[in-house]
């Protein structure tokens, strides 16, 4: 009788790339769907636009590397990556923004590493970084719930904005932030950042009609959304606990202690939470098996990292929300916490111990 | 004749310095965001190198071999030194811009590798060849660099090329496409070292074409076939 011999790992998970991907991108829709209701159905667009360029740019770099084509379109990873960027940028941005964006994150950032594991960041948020320093006004002009907007968006609205820039009635974005007082409105996160740095305090900026009795008006139910199909992909072993509860640990933790040091110049771990792409980042950008930490404690440590990072650059940095910065910087100690963290081989002694 | 053709194909392609070697990245990347600008600190750089070569060749048998580092040192601030001082003289504008990296040239790793590895063994002929073909070869590459960032940041050509050649050079400017929002990317640090990037890659798919049409004509004539590897080697 023979013996087969196989090298490790011998227990293998039953769950395909494919499959993994798909239920990624169903956990997106709880979030999609709100995105939708506050704030009209350009994100909608942005998603189509997004999916038809990822497979485009994909089919493309594998026909030039000579690979086989169909089958890596199959596993629905290019089109991961552009789900996750068209969630993430504004709704009503110019066309070719989205394009790009996704170009750049399916031929740069990842195909040119070598494809579907190797690529060292994540690509949706290597190319929101990339169109984020390419063109910050675009990428900047989120607009307020429908609720708050002056100009009733109509039927066809984000259509035109999308395409020409203007809305239907040929409303320019600047003048579709604006509310009925003639004043512009921004995010949640980037209106405490504005009010905070010229003078007022927190309590005084949540007066503002962009919050909601917690967190940002319809943000927060977005993020709560995100949580949800989080806790399904955790629910069906798509994604592990560590990092999700280390990032969102570690930004709950930081946010609480300025908050207890100083309430009216930090906002509560609540907002912080709820705001943004917190959820998002959690659940799903941070937990990327590719450009993230393999190990277990390292696992915990890119997580924490990403908070604390987060944290930081939306408290004391230059741009309202950080999840992509934080998240490509933490992609980048990636090889050094899994050095650092490497578990100890059976039958070995642990480092240190003689 | 042969020699002179070789180092030519050195300094332009094979040995290129921005290229193949990736020496002087700094005012390499940092440099290139305009025609005008990369141009401006390509033929700074050629004149310095050409200069430097020249008078290293000439000292060459008069240097003890000890010191002889700490000597092209005080040449190539020398030299460097002149030709800013002459930028700033002719081409004010100009030097404002580049700023820094005009006297940074003293620390630029071409200057002092092409005095120490060919200049300091070399007659002075070869060695004034040798230094206008690394700094030519060190030009073009910065000059595609410069094109390729000015054209995708701000779809224009020889932008501001007055700065460099004089106030006719304005005729030079090429608006090659109109954008209301310029593709930061492209201007910014990171751009440069993406498409240089592409730069490289795109040499090394050129050479490794031309390799391999060279291996199957090399196959053919081919009659022996020990010790392959070493007499390859030797050859490459």
């Amino acid at each position: 009788m023979s013996f087969r011999i196989a090298s490790s790992p011998h227990n293998h998970s039953q769950q395909h790339t494919c499959v993994l991907m798909q239920k990624v991108i169903l956990a997106c829709l709880p979030g999609i769907a709100c995105q939708v209701y506050f704030f009209g159905y350009g994100v909608l667009l942005q998603l189509v636009l997004a999916i038809l360029t990822a497979w485009a740019s994909e089919a493309l770099v594998l026909r030039l590397r000579q690979k086989p084509v169909l089958p890596r379109l199959k596993d629905h990873s290019a089109m991961l990556t552009a789900v996750l960027l068209a969630v993430s940028i504004p709704a009503f941005a110019p066309w070719w923004v989205i394009v790009l964006g996704t170009a750049f994150a399916i031929i740069i950032v990842k195909q040119l590493y070598g494809g579907l594991g190797h690529n060292l960041f994540n690509p949706a948020m290597a190319a929101y970084v990339f169109l984020l320093v390419s063109f910050p006004q675009q990428m900047t002009s989120w607009l307020p719930p429908l609720t708050l907007q002056a100009q009733q968006q109509q039927w066809l609205d984000p259509v035109c904005a999308v395409f020409t820039d203007f809305s239907c009635a040929g409303y320019s974005l600047t003048q579709l932030k604006t509310d009925i007082d003639g004043m512009t409105m921004a995010t949640p996160l980037d209106t405490i950042k504005t009010d905070l740095s010229t003078g007022k305090t927190l309590t005084e900026s949540l007066q503002q009609p962009v919050f909601d009795s917690f967190g940002g008006l319809g943000w927060n139910y977005i993020n709560l959304a995100f949580l949800l199909g989080g806790l399904w992909l955790w629910q069906q072993k798509v994604i592990q606990w560590r990092i999700p509860v280390a990032v969102l640990g570690t930004l709950g933790l930081c946010s609480l202690l300025g908050y207890l040091i100083d309430p009216d110049l930090h906002a509560s771990p609540l907002f912080h939470l709820l705001s943004g792409g917190t959820m998002l980042a959690a659940f799903f950008i941070a937990t990327d098996p590719v450009s993230a930490s393999t190990t277990l404690r390292g696992r915990l440590y890119y997580g924490a990292l990403i908070g604390l990072l987060i944290y930081l650059i939306r408290s004391f940095g230059g741009f309202p929300d950080a999840v992509a910065f934080a998240v490509m910087l933490a992609n980048l100690a990636v090889p050094l916490i899994d050095y650092y963290s490497r578990p100890r081989t059976y039958g070995h002694k642990p480092k240190g111990s003689f | 004749m042969s020699d002179y053709r070789n180092i030519v194909r050195q300094g332009l392609w094979q040995n290129n310095p921005g290229l193949v070697q990736l020496l002087g990245l700094c005012p390499l990347l940092a440099t290139s965001s305009t025609m005008t600008n990369s141009l401006g600190l390509g033929f700074a750089t050629m004149l310095v190198l050409v200069s430097t070569n020249l008078m290293v060749s000439l000292i060459r048998s008069q240097v003890p071999n000890e010191i002889r580092i700490p000597i092209f040192v005080m040449v190539i601030a020398a030299v460097v030194t002149a030709i800013e001082q002459l930028m700033q003289a002719y081409t004010y504008q100009l030097s404002q811009s580049l700023g820094i990296f005009i006297p940074l040239i003293v620390t630029n790793c071409i200057v002092i590798g092409r005095a120490e590895a060919f200049a300091s063994k070399n007659p002075l002929l070869p060695s004034i060849v040798d230094g206008l073909m690394m700094g030519l070869g060190f030009t073009l590459v910065l000059f595609l660099l410069g094109t390729c960032r000015e054209l995708l940041g701000q779809g224009t050509l020889f932008d501001g090329a007055e700065a460099l050649f004089g106030a006719w050079a304005t005729v030079l400017r090429v608006e090659v496409f109109h954008t209301e929002s310029h593709f930061l990317l492209a201007i910014l640090p990171p751009g440069a070292f993406m498409v240089l990037g592409f730069l490289i890659a795109a040499k090394n798919a050129i050479d490794a074409r031309q390799k391999t049409s060279q291996v199957q004509t090399a196959s053919i004539t081919r009659a022996r076939v020990t010790h392959v590897a070493s007499s390859e080697n030797s050859a490459g």
